[in-house]
């Protein structure tokens, strides 16, 4: 047992180094079995993991395993080892299961790309460091597949490198999340200094018996953590790079900026749950940011032309659900969304990716139509997809993850009417998005011919993620209708149960609420992007719309706010005394430089000379002594 | 026996070597220049066998047959050399042979 959760993470990488060394010798058919089943081996290993755990569940509650010690120096001590706990679970299973399923769809997708193996080898890095992350025992090791996520998501970003655009794009995703990155090692500072470790348990028992609720070093750090997930799950304020994120290749997209990198905030959240309860005002803040994240990206998301744009802002706009739900203390259910939404956006990503590539790299979804009839299978999961996402009420998955959330935000103890409010109309705007995707790209007249159609090993990862998307849902059922907790009974081993308001009775009410919203969304869309196209005209060419379309103006913002002061006062400020100093260092070195290259004449005689009378010197200098 | 202080030996090997020094450097030719090191070569090992009779060892002889094997070596991979670079440079002046220097 111990061995496996040491290896889930370690083969992986072992790949990448293959990969990465060898690959340029290696055949793609080669390439793509060892990038794609190592992940497949360590989706085995996590359902043998799975399996044990649920075996000993009531008595072990989580297994630690020590591979090596990282650093030992003065009074800190950090090990490479590995923890795992319900929550790291359902991470490890989405991450591989997810993960392998579109390594699978890769292969398909990237077949005719010259740099199959580096992809290859970069999403083998990157499935290794989200494993770390996920799996760390302690704080730093977590920080290190935190920024190793980080990277891989930088480079695959960039991986057209040859476009401009694309590296402008990997560039600000990384510099963006780099600014929350810094606030959350200035708050893992704070947690060493204040507690000598950098164990996460321990650090969890410290700080709930040492701080008080509401002190002002609580709340600092919990901030400065959340600043680190604000980043990495594109929040508001920092939301602005997912969006131009997209310029990766398509399975990216699914696998980094959907399933898995974006919910590293909701994982760092939850799992350092204990500090966001001792200060209430940061946990309430999430619950904001959450709900204002979800509203200003429904609208964004409705206003876009590009298929994997649309898709984008709607991720957020689901990070925001997830946020919402951390926020009013709602662990298991933003950790059951987070497991939801990983099924369906990644199909939604990957039959995007494949429109995108049977149309010739065609992203408008106003010159697509009419793919319906063209490739059923790409349509019907699409549509399963997209059913989830705007939560189709009882049959579909996202219905009962994102309903839970709805109630909760009502219903607990920190939720309130508003914020429920901006929920509601979140999920309006969801399905109102979703649906005008579908009826859109699918429907209508055809405007481009697809050059060919997928293959199997593209077709089938699409079908398994369908099916989840429906029946992954009935694992975690509400007490009104079937009343399974599975899920919650799981994750709650590692976090605490959500408490609700007494006297909250009106769960069905609420529900009902939620599925008439979700359907009215459907509706409206089928009335004014399907039936009646000249009912949305005036909208969509409002002025308010292209402000939405640019994503409320967040980009213009920061340009004039950070970018442009900083590039203006670097040009005023291009010969300061620091430059001066280091311009003159550089001449000195020069100089030096060119007084000894004259003695590199290139004559032997010369060098010999030289030689001579080297020696002569130091013969002289040991007789005289 | 005439016998020579063992001073004197020591300043002819010194002299024989000096000699070989000042063809070094004031030769181009690159064959001059590989004359005299054999020169100075066999001024080092004069030396030793100076030093080999003043001791009534044999050591120093032992050590002059060594260095009369690496002087065979040497000349043979510098002569294989100096082929070469006049294959490469139809030259043997050493000066002429400076690609290895900085060019600014």
């Amino acid at each position: 047992m111990n061995t496996i959760i040491a290896l889930i993470p370690a083969i992986p990488f072992l790949s990448f180094l293959i990969l990465a060394l060898f690959g340029h010798k290696m055949t793609r058919k080669i390439a793509g079995i060892i990038g794609a089943g190592s992940i497949g081996i360590i989706g085995l290993f996590t359902i043998i993991v799975a399996i044990g755990f649920f075996n000993s569940l009531p008595e072990v509650k989580s297994y630690t395993v020590k591979v090596w010690e990282w650093i030992n120096a003065g009074n800190l001590r950090v090990d490479i080892s590995f923890s795992l706990d319900s929550l790291s679970l359902v991470f490890c299973f989405v991450i591989t299961f997810v993960g392998f399923l579109i390594h699978l769809y890769s292969i398909g997708f990237m077949a005719k790309d010259e740099g199959f193996t580096r992809f290859f080898a970069y999403m083998n890095l990157f499935i290794g460091s989200m494993l770390v992350l996920v799996l760390a025992d302690n704080i730093l090791l977590m920080y290190l597949g935190w920024e190793g996520v980080g990277l891989c998501s930088y480079l695959l970003i960039g991986f057209w490198y040859k476009e401009p655009q694309n590296g402008y794009a990997a560039r600000k995703a990384f510099i963006i999340t780099r600014i929350g990155d810094t606030a959350m090692i200035i708050g893992i500072f704070i947690l060493f200094l204040n507690f000598g470790t950098v164990n996460i348990n321990e650090l969890m028992q410290q700080a709930s018996s040492k701080w008080v609720a509401g002190s002002s070093v609580a709340v600092l750090t919990a901030a400065l953590l959340l600043g680190g997930a604000l980043g990495k799950s594109a929040q508001l304020p920092l939301q602005t790079w997912l969006p131009d994120a997209m310029a990766g290749p398509s399975p990216v997209s699914a696998l980094i900026h959907a399933a898995t990198m974006v919910t590293a905030g909701v994982y760092l959240i939850a799992r350092t749950h204990v500090l966001f309860s001792l200060a209430p005002v940061v946990q309430s803040a999430i619950a904001i940011i959450g709900a204002l994240t979800l509203f200003i990206a429904g609208f964004s998301a409705l206003a876009q032309h590009d298929l994997k744009r649309i898709l984008a802002y709607s991720t957020i706009s689901q990070i925001g659900y997830m946020f919402l739900a951390l926020g009013v203390g709602a662990w298991s259910a933003a950790v059951f969304h987070f497991m939801i939404h990983a099924f369906f956006k990644a199909l939604l990503f990957l039959g995007a990716g494949i429109v995108i590539l049977v149309l010739d790299e065609e992203h408008d979804i106003f010159k697509m139509g009419g793919l319906r009839k063209k490739m059923p299978v790409v349509f019907y999961t699409f549509l399963i997809g997209s059913a989830s996402l705007s939560a189709l009420p009882l049959v579909t998955a996202g219905f009962y993850s994102k309903d839970q959330i709805l109630w909760y935000s009502f219903s607990s103890q920190s939720g309130s009417i508003l914020l429920w409010l901006a929920g509601i109309i979140g999920a309006l705007l969801t399905a109102l998005y979703s649906f005008r995707m579908i009826f859109i790209t699918f429907f209508g007249k055809s405007k481009t011919e697809p050059s060919f159609l997928p293959g199997k090993l593209m077709t089938y990862p699409l079908i398994i993620l369908a099916v989840l998307s429906v029946f992954g849902g009935f694992v975690e059922l509400p007490a009104s209708i079937g009343n399974i907790h599975l899920f919650s009974n799981l994750v709650d081993n590692t976090l605490p149960v959500t408490v609700i308001k007494t006297g909250e009775g009106h769960e069905l009410l609420f529900q009902a609420l939620s599925a008439i919203i979700a359907l009215t969304g459907i509706y409206i869309a089928y009335l004014i992007y399907f039936k009646k196209p000249s009912y949305s005209e005036p909208y969509s060419h409002s002025r308010i719309n292209k402000f939405f379309e640019k994503g409320w103006g967040f980009d213009k913002l920061y340009d004039t706010l950070f970018v442009k002061p900083v590039v203006w006062f670097s040009v005023i400020d291009k010969n300061d005394f620091f430059d001066l100093w280091n311009i003159g260092l550089s001449r000195l070195t020069l100089l030096f430089n060119r007084l000894l290259s004259t003695t590199q004449n290139g004559k032997m005689r010369w060098y010999l000379l030289s030689f001579v009378i080297g020696i002569a010197i130091i013969l002289t200098y040991i007789l005289s002594k | 026996m005439l016998t020579v202080p063992v001073g004197t030996q020591i300043l002819f090997a010194g002299i024989l070597f000096f000699l070989g020094l000042i063809g070094l450097l004031v030769r181009r030719n690159m064959i001059f220049m590989l004359m005299s090191i054999e020169i100075m070569f066999n001024a080092a090992g004069l030396v030793f066998i100076i030093a080999g009779t003043h001791w009534k060892q044999p050591d120093g002889q032992v050590m002059f047959i060594f260095i009369l094997a690496v002087t065979a070596v040497e000349v043979s991979i510098a002569l294989a050399m100096i082929l070469q670079v006049y294959h490469h440079f139809k030259t043997l002046d050493s000066d002429a042979i400076n690609n290895l220097k900085d060019q600014n």
